[in-house]
């Protein structure tokens, strides 16, 4: 690893994943105890469910992606010599 | 001023409120994060040069998806219908290709920190400063309207008082950009973009399904005042203001499609700032040709949201069949949320909407301490100082253009009219820019004095079109007249260039290598493959390509 350093602080994706997880989470729950007034409102779509449920989707797709791929640039960007 | 009880107001329960506050506390904390990464001015004015493409590409259009995107194309969609897309198909998507495929090896290529900068390097002293000055003052005008307009949200959803919105708001924006820089501003623009298309996207699926999906929607607008032709993109008459169908073409592919549009995407150094951060030269030119895939769909969740409202919100279809009511255009995504959003989901759309406007504030400032330290008082004011004093600079340029921000925001909110002004005019000042730009680039022959000469008279010709429009010489309705202006301006500008050249002494082809394409050798215009730039989905020009077919396929299928 004496070559590689951490790309800026911070992965931006665990950042973005948290918050939007947070979100799904929250949405989710609102969602499951919705009242059907709200639900009539939105076209007799359970949007907070739906979204909520959406959101977490995209959370475990980009925590994935930061795992699979984390970030490690090289100190200096030499031609690559394969 | 608009009234504390307003028919816009949203009814945010305490959990809209946790979903709001949640946002600001991520937001602060990138800026806190972000800090740690800076230890020198590059780092604050271009993130040390180190981000990904995919996530500068996002910044890039996040910069843009401000209030004036989302509040401006969503009530242009209320107004005109499908013809609104061309502001994203043909008038962004080309340019952006075009930076990234043909200008952004000389941006980044020849190292200059911005775009000003560049300026400088192939016109001299007082090109620079024309360009500088005006892209300054442009900065902080515009940040004063977005400000300004976020404010008025604020008070009209939830009921804050004007001061009180603006202040909070520029004190958030400020604290990011003074700790993080650059860096802060563009990840923060990329945790935006997902917040706008998680607060958005939901609300135009719930809207299609209430109107009954897109046959459903085709059906209610045909049957609206706008008719069938609100459905169809081409020729788009009503939004070039042109009688005549092959005239309307012709106006939006050569006004807005060439000269506003490249003028745009290509010499704003907002943008082009974000691609400047980015790690190396196949970054960089991915950057714009990244950032145009969402650009492509950004038209359905903002436009499509305005054209459903305008059939089903009441209060604006009465508008749209008789011309006045309470409510106009720029109000349909406000209503649509209103009618449709349950609490929860509400609260994330009015987060995606406070987002949207904070983007486009924190973009002008974090470019507006940029050229105020490096190409203002780095050059001409306080020279030769150690690289710590222009870091504090910068920040202190942050501070006072929150300030001076403020206080312009306090004349926006004079003028009703004000947005459509400034952006007619400051369009005006990026389509002379860019046709110097242009034959600067390609053209070794033009001289220092022809680049400040056809500048400034481009920019006095897009002026005296705008006057002699607004004082009903010229009589273009729709958007016509800044199509023209914005073409006369270019044109003048070339032709001003070309005849002063011929008068004046041209620079030493030494001088230019890097900044003309001519002279630059075609190494030192296309990136060495470095580790990790691997993969044909890595390589700008096959991008750009594909992303070129996309935007054609799409013009067919909606045309």
């Amino acid at each position: 690893m004496a070559d590689k350093k951490k790309a800026g602080a911070f992965d931006i994706r665990i950042v973005i994943a948290t918050l939007v997880g947070i979100y799904g989470v929250v949405l989710t729950v609102l969602g499951i105890v919705e009242k059907q007034a709200e639900i009539d409102k939105a076209a007799g779509i359970n949007i907070n469910l739906w979204g909520g449920l959406g959101m977490l989707v995209f959370t475990a797709v980009f925590v994935l992606w930061a795992r699979l791929r984390p970030i490690a640039v090289p100190v200096d960007s030499k031609p690559a010599d394969e | 001023m608009l009234a504390q009880q307003s028919i816009l107001r949203l009814d945010a329960t305490a959990i809209d409120y946790i979903i709001i506050a949640l946002y600001f506390v991520f937001v602060l904390g990138i800026g806190y994060l972000a800090r740690r990464a800076v230890s020198n001015s590059l780092d604050f004015f271009l993130s040390g040069r180190s981000l990904p493409a995919w996530v500068t590409g996002l910044a890039f259009i996040s910069a843009n998806l401000g209030a004036i995107e989302i509040m401006g194309m969503s009530a242009n969609g209320a107004q005109y219908g499908m013809p609104t897309v061309h502001y994203f198909w043909i008038g962004a998507i080309p340019a952006m290709l075009f930076l990234g495929v043909v200008m952004m090896p000389f941006y980044y290529g020849s190292k200059v920190r911005s775009v000003p900068e560049f300026m400088l390097r192939r016109f001299g002293k007082p090109a620079h400063l024309v360009n500088a000055i005006s892209f300054a003052l442009a900065q902080v005008l515009i940040a004063g309207v977005n400000l300004f307009l976020l404010a008025t949200i604020v008070n009209v959803l939830l009921g804050w008082p004007i001061w009180v919105s603006v202040i909070v708001a520029a004190v958030i924006v400020l604290s990011y950009i003074t700790l993080g820089g650059l860096s802060a501003a563009i990840y923060n623009e990329v945790l935006q973009f997902f917040v706008i298309v998680a607060a958005l996207l939901p609300l135009t699926l719930v809207g299609l399904h209430k109107v009954g999906g897109w046959q459903g929607l085709v059906d209610k607008v045909t049957a609206s005042p706008g008719g069938s032709e609100q459905m169809s993109a081409w020729p788009g008459n009503a939004l070039s203001g042109f009688g005549n169908s092959f005239l309307s073409v012709i106006g939006i592919v050569f006004g807005l499609g060439f000269v506003l549009s490249f003028g745009y995407w290509t010499t704003n150094f907002v943008e082009v700032q974000r691609a400047m951060a980015s790690k190396n030269m196949s970054a960089a030119r991915r950057t714009p040709i990244i950032g145009s895939f969402p650009k492509m769909f950004v038209p359905f969740i903002v436009i499509i949201p305005g054209i459903i409202a305008a059939v089903i919100v009441p209060e604006l279809a009465q508008f749209k069949a008789t011309g006045s009511g309470e409510v106009d255009y720029n109000d349909a995504i406000l209503l649509l949320m209103r009618d449709l959003l349950p609490n929860g989901m509400l609260g994330l759309a009015i987060t995606g909407l406070l987002a949207s406007f904070m983007a486009g504030m924190a973009a002008n400032l974090s470019s507006f301490n940029t050229v105020m330290s490096y190409d203002i008082i780095e050059r001409y004011i306080i020279k030769d100082r150690p690289d710590d004093f222009y870091l504090r600079t910068g920040r202190w340029a942050t501070v006072a253009g929150t300030l001076i921000a403020i206080g312009t925001a306090a004349i926006a909110s004079g003028y009703s009219n004000l947005m459509d002004y400034l952006q007619q005019l400051f369009s005006f000042f990026n389509a002379p820019l860019f046709a110097t730009f242009i034959l600067g680039m390609f053209w070794k022959r033009m001289t220092a004095a022809a680049g400040w000469i056809g500048l400034v008279s481009g920019t006095a010709t897009a002026i005296l079109v705008f006057v002699l429009s607004e004082t009903g010489v010229i009589n273009l309705p729709g958007q016509g007249a800044s199509f023209v202006g914005a073409g006369a301006a270019f044109v003048v500008d070339i032709l001003i260039s070309v005849l002063v050249s011929t008068m004046t002494r041209p620079k030493e082809d030494s001088e230019l290598v890097g900044l003309v394409y001519s002279l630059t050798p075609k190494a030192q215009r296309t990136e060495v493959v470095l580790r990790g730039d691997h993969g044909w989905y890595r390589r700008p020009v096959l991008l750009a390509g594909i992303s070129l077919a996309m935007t054609i396929v799409l013009n067919i299928v909606f045309g």
